[in-house]
């Protein structure tokens, strides 16, 4: 695909006898918010955890813009613009919200290689954080140690951080597991507004969600691809109501 | 800065007031000490400022980085060495024995944390401690400098006629000065971006790289500048007990350190030194203590139960641990809220 902005080949990645990802291939166009669905166990967090740099694929490319990015690590990967979240909330405990958000924007504003002046006194590093949490309703929580917020309000920082990298594409691994309805609504907000902006790939449980978000979505069983449509299309298919949703009905809406 | 009632409260939170007290009675010790003859008084302190500036170059891992290196001693020797080894060699001026003493330092711990910093956890601590031995069983083996019975320091470092170090309260207030740079220095690199980097990586090195960072080059910076210093400390060492030998690499000299920061506060800048006094001032009035305490019950036998002092040191730590997360630091933090 010419205008594809991640294009994956035979992404292949077995932890003993048990295949991850086989045989994967995927191109997701510039713009596009391409949901990764699929039963516990599909591996869906191994493929993120392969485009992010985390995991060493046994087979396959990864191309990211117009970078071969299959050998770099994870952190030159973040600098190109692949940015990522975490399933489970990875974040700075023992920091601020604000603090969290703000060595998101420094990661990303030159070398760290600055032994003297107080990091907490820069407004390019601060200002860039304050908008980003105040774009993900954190404002007034910005002086909060992250050991004292909430698990909704770690998932909202968990993207501000990913989103303050300043990323071309957004890798979200399952933005809102453990979030309550109310949470979960604001947070496919949130999505719609965000996928204006960035290309996403979004692995998500919450079936509402990806069908009323997703351009296109993959689904992914037993690590391998058994379907790759928009959504409309998923709905129908036979083959992935037998092998992923059995014979229940996918209600959206 | 605003002045007026944030200060004055600030001031008067019981750390700052520990703090400013203790620097209080620092700055006046050596007048103190030559006003009633006791000259011990400053040969003590100024041992417990040089160890407490190494237990503070340590913090700057260990506290704030997460790097527990368990075999810092390493460097108070490499520095003792180069002090030694120069003057023995007839190199006395401290211009040139100093800055080799950090050098030589800079360039182990660059090598250390090279190996040492690819591995985490036990892998870690136990690559620094490896390396410690070398170095200890390597001062062993030094035939010409005095092997493992150490090597005599006749002169101390010269400098020119700037400050005499022979002079016990020159020497006193120079090894304070030191510290209390240290402290600053730990302040200034702890808030700059780089602090954030490796304070970042020490709660959580996945997600700095997910994030964009290699925090590789910062932890392992951070590595050389703790050596760095703590070589400086071991130049002071050798200076003030004009003796240096391989003991002084020896692991539970390491360890010793590490119960300096732990027990006066991981990853606060005071605290290192508030557990270097504590603990080494115990190390010294613990004995007397226990003999004072047990002579009316045990008479005679009161100096031999002294003798077993640690065994009263040992759980003390061991409550220091397990009850005040935060050493005696947090233990005074805590305080203004009670």
């Amino acid at each position: 695909m010419p205008d594809a902005i991640l294009e994956i080949e035979q992404l292949t990645k077995r932890f003993g006898g048990i295949i991850a990802s086989d045989s994967i291939s995927l191109s997701v166009p510039k713009g596009e918010l391409h949901a990764v669905i699929g039963p516990n166990g599909a591996g869906k967090t191994t493929l993120i955890g392969q485009l992010a740099g985390e995991i060493v694929p046994d087979a396959g490319r990864i191309h990211f813009e117009s970078h071969d990015v299959t050998e770099l690590s994870a952190w030159r990967r973040s600098q190109l613009g692949l940015a990522r979240s975490f399933q489970i909330t990875s974040l700075f405990a023992d920091f601020t919200a604000l603090d969290n958000v703000a060595l998101a924007v420094q990661a990303h504003a030159g070398h760290s290689f600055h032994l003297w002046a107080d990091a907490r006194n820069e407004a390019s590093l601060r200002e860039p954080a304050r908008a980003a949490l105040a774009r993900f309703d954190l404002a007034e929580r910005a002086d909060v140690l992250v050991s004292r917020l909430s698990h909704g309000e770690h998932r909202q920082l968990e993207m501000a951080m990913a989103l303050a990298t300043g990323p071309r594409m957004l890798l979200l691994d399952e933005p809102m597991a453990g979030l309550g309805p109310q949470e979960s609504a604001r947070m496919v907000k949130t999505l719609r507004e965000l996928k204006r902006e960035l290309t996403i790939l979004l692995i998500e449980h919450d079936m509402e969600a990806v069908f009323a978000l997703a351009d296109r979505i993959t689904v992914l069983v037993y690590g391998r691809i058994i379907a790759c449509d928009v959504p409309a299309a998923i709905k129908e298919n036979a083959q992935v109501r037998q092998a992923y949703l059995g014979e229940q009905e996918i209600v959206v809406d | 800065m605003r002045v007026g009632a944030p200060v004055v409260s600030a001031l008067l939170m019981p750390r700052n007031m520990v703090i400013a007290t203790l620097a209080l009675l620092l700055l006046v010790l050596p007048a103190y000490a030559s006003f009633t003859g006791n000259a011990f008084l400053v040969t003590l302190f100024t041992r417990i400022i040089i160890l407490g500036m190494a237990a503070s170059s340590l913090n700057l891992i260990l506290g704030y980085g997460g790097m527990v290196s368990f075999g810092h001693s390493v460097y108070l020797g490499i520095g003792g060495y180069a002090v030694g080894i120069l003057s023995f060699e007839g190199v006395q001026s401290g211009f040139v024995q100093w800055p080799l003493a950090i050098l030589g330092c800079a360039l182990f711990a660059l090598l250390v944390g090279a190996l040492s910093l690819r591995t985490r956890g036990v892998y870690f601590i136990m690559i620094t401690l490896a390396f410690a031995q070398l170095a200890y069983y390597f001062g062993v083996g030094l035939d010409r400098y005095g092997a493992d019975d150490g090597l005599s320091i006749s002169q101390r470092s010269a400098f020119a006629g700037l400050i005499n170090l022979s002079d016990r309260a020159q020497f006193y207030y120079l090894c304070f000065g030191l510290l209390l740079a240290t402290i600053y220095l730990t302040w200034r690199l702890v808030n700059s971006r780089f602090g954030m980097v490796i304070q970042g990586a020490r709660s959580n090195d996945r997600r700095m790289r997910a994030i964009g960072f290699p925090t590789f080059r910062y932890r392992l910076t951070a590595f050389v500048i703790s050596g760095a210093i703590c070589g400086l400390a071991g130049a002071l060492l050798a200076n003030h007990t004009g003796f240096i030998s391989p003991a002084t690499m020896h692991w539970t000299r390491s360890g010793d350190l590490i119960v300096m920061v732990v027990l006066g506060g991981m990853g606060s800048l005071f605290g290192p030194f508030m557990g270097a006094v504590v603990l080494l001032s115990l190390e010294e009035a613990l004995p007397a203590i226990i003999r004072t305490l047990a002579s009316p019950l045990f008479g005679a036998t009161a100096v031999r139960i002294a003798e077993y002092w640690q065994i009263v040191l040992g759980p003390l730590f061991l409550l220091v641990v397990l009850f005040a997360r935060g050493g005696i630091d947090g233990l005074l933090r805590g305080a203004r809220r009670a």
